[in-house]
């Protein structure tokens, strides 16, 4: 190499470095530091104004946490809530997103009404959705359900019944979020080849074998994708708790992150949170590996 | 034929309709609600056919203004999302260009290390960035609610994929005719991706708009607390007043709604193109 383009090299290695520092060093600072921190503080003591001395503990606040009913419960939470809102919502998103793929008039304006709730805050949302949930047959929903049912349905207070808060939230929940699944589940069907649909009318399929034969596998990765962030969503289900219930009743809705919340500002136990936030994210790490591999076994598949 | 076919459209526009009216209720209860008396937003709710106020005022929406300082809540959350959003634009596509671009020791495996950082949630650190920006003495400032979300390792995979699938001819010519890399960035680089850069912009605002963990967490004055935090504290302010409470509301979603309209087409697009890497 000249020594020409070895300055070049080096001048670009410079500036190199001067385009991605403020970046790395934000993420450092403010993502991988705190990372490290959560770590090493569950293994400490650390409570702020603690007059104890900082300690290390060993697994201890694991043990601890392990052996908390708030804390158990709120795992449970977690994954049932997982496990209500993970096939609902990606099902309706699904069904929303054929629905606007038709070639039919007015679409746009189904599409951006499905989507309007994914621009409202959170927060907004979970009181919104307090007043749809109101007790007492004014309530609307219980209204609305006393209706359907010809007056059959006892009222009831939604937020408040052990049975009912949690899939309260996870109905608010769906609401809001399903138009940005939708969105994506809908590009993904507008990106498969009109062939592949020709083909299939030749062989004489109808509608049904058409979206179980094509469209189905076509949107796989999609979908796959879409399972992924909402389950991690799920695991991060803070916003509306903390408005709609506080956890309760009696620990029904409570979360992991709520719980972790809890502790480092109830009662300032940063080391008690930083290990809920270390299980928090052992959970999304092995989500996340899971949607890898299945992903993965596709590819080889292909 | 013909008539199945019509069957078959009826039957698509019927269950829209249906769809559309579960995700009107609610928004139509919230607007309705702002402009009746407390005592009647949950009652006149339930009654069939009674959604729309008996009486119309706007009293709702002079409460809100005499109750808390609505208007420096609002000011609170659209500056700290446009420096976030702006500030981030910058950093994370410049970031971005030099892992897609540039040649530098090191590069490859710190890329690795950004998108490993994408998968660590702010809930996963929230607590010992809690403690970090405790000892900065930075909590209950405008800064700890802007600085740590400037540098976002999913925007910079966003910008860095879209940089790579941009052609290199333009740049090549740029070089040849003796331009740096500060110049190709900002003048050929920037105004052809402009797509992605409507993508972040949109994405990190609607986060940052909606944000209510940590600013819950380091503020506790309203001079520097957003909206989102407004109307969580407002709901827990005796006395319970519905009517207030969804004014606020109104108020508060009809920015974004507006930039939403306007922008539709950069939204879909931007949700549509987080879910093609997938």
């Amino acid at each position: 190499m000249t020594s020409a383009g070895h300055q070049t090299v080096n001048r670009d290695a410079r500036l190199a470095w001067l385009f991605a520092s403020p970046a790395l060093l934000g993420l450092s600072c403010f993502v991988l530091l705190p990372f490290v921190l959560s770590v090493i503080l569950s293994f400490t003591n650390l409570r702020l104004g603690s007059p104890l001395p900082l300690e290390f503990m060993g697994f201890s606040q694991y043990q601890r946490i392990f052996s908390d009913q708030a804390f158990l419960a709120a795992l449970r939470n977690n994954s049932l809530f997982a496990l209500i809102v993970v096939p609902l919502q990606t099902a309706l998103a699904l069904l929303l997103a054929l629905l606007v793929n038709q070639p039919l008039r007015g679409m746009v304006i189904f599409r951006s009404l499905f989507f309007m709730p994914v621009v409202f805050p959170l927060s907004l949302v979970a009181v919104v959705w307090i007043i749809v949930f109101a007790p007492g047959p004014q309530g609307l929903l219980n209204q609305v359900l006393e209706t359907i049912t010809l007056g059959a349905w006892q009222a009831r207070d939604f937020l408040h019944d052990p049975v009912w808060a949690l899939p309260a939230i996870s109905l608010t929940s769906i609401w809001q979020g399903v138009g940005f699944q939708m969105v994506i589940l809908l590009a993904a069907l507008q990106g498969i080849a009109h062939e592949l649909y020709e083909a299939a009318r030749v062989d004489g399929a109808n509608r049904w074998q058409q979206f179980v034969c094509i469209t189905l596998p076509q949107l796989r990765n999609a979908i796959i994708f879409v399972v992924l962030v909402t389950t991690i969503l799920a695991f991060r289900l803070f916003d509306q708790v903390q408005i709609m219930t506080q956890g309760g009743p009696n620990y029904a809705t409570t979360t992991v992150m709520y719980e972790a919340v809890n502790s480092a500002f109830g009662s300032q136990q940063v080391a008690r949170a930083a290990a809920m936030t270390v299980v928090f994210f052992t959970v999304v790490l092995l989500i996340t590996l899971l949607q890898r591999a299945v992903a993965r076994h596709e590819r080889v598949i292909e | 034929m013909i008539f199945k076919r019509r069957v078959g459209t009826l039957s698509v526009y019927l269950l829209l309709a249906a769809f559309a009216f579960a995700f009107l209720v609610p928004v139509a209860m919230m607007l309705f609600g702002s402009f009746k008396p407390d005592d009647q937003v949950l009652v006149q709710a339930a009654r069939s056919g009674s959604l729309l106020p008996a009486e119309f005022g706007w009293f709702n929406y002079r409460d809100v203004f005499a109750r808390v300082p609505f208007t420096r809540y609002l000011f609170n959350s659209a500056f700290i999302s446009v420096c976030i959003v702006a500030g981030g634009l910058l950093v994370n596509s410049l970031a971005a260009y030099a892992f897609a671009r540039l040649q530098w020791p090191g590069r490859d495996w710190l890329l690795l290390v950004v998108i490993a950082l994408m998968i660590i949630p702010l809930e996963a650190i929230a607590v010992p960035l809690f403690y970090e920006v405790t000892l900065l003495g930075w909590r209950d400032t405008y800064w700890v609610q802007i600085i740590p979300f400037i540098a976002n390792a999913f925007s910079i995979y966003l910008f860095y994929t879209f940089f790579l699938g941009l052609p290199r001819e333009l740049e090549e010519a740029a070089r040849i005719d003796g331009a740096g890399p500060w110049r190709i960035f900002f003048r050929i680089v920037a105004p052809n991706a402009k797509p992605v850069f409507a993508t972040v912009a949109i994405l990190s605002f609607l986060t940052q708009w909606g944000a209510l963990l940590w600013p819950l967490m380091v503020t506790h004055s309203e001079a520097v607390r957003p909206l989102p935090l407004g109307i969580a504290t407002f709901y827990s302010l005796p006395p319970l007043q519905w009517g207030d409470i969804f004014a606020f509301g109104v108020m508060m979603v009809t920015p974004v709604l507006l930039i939403f309209v306007l922008f539709q087409r950069w939204f879909v697009q931007g949700v549509a193109t987080t879910g093609v890497k997938g």
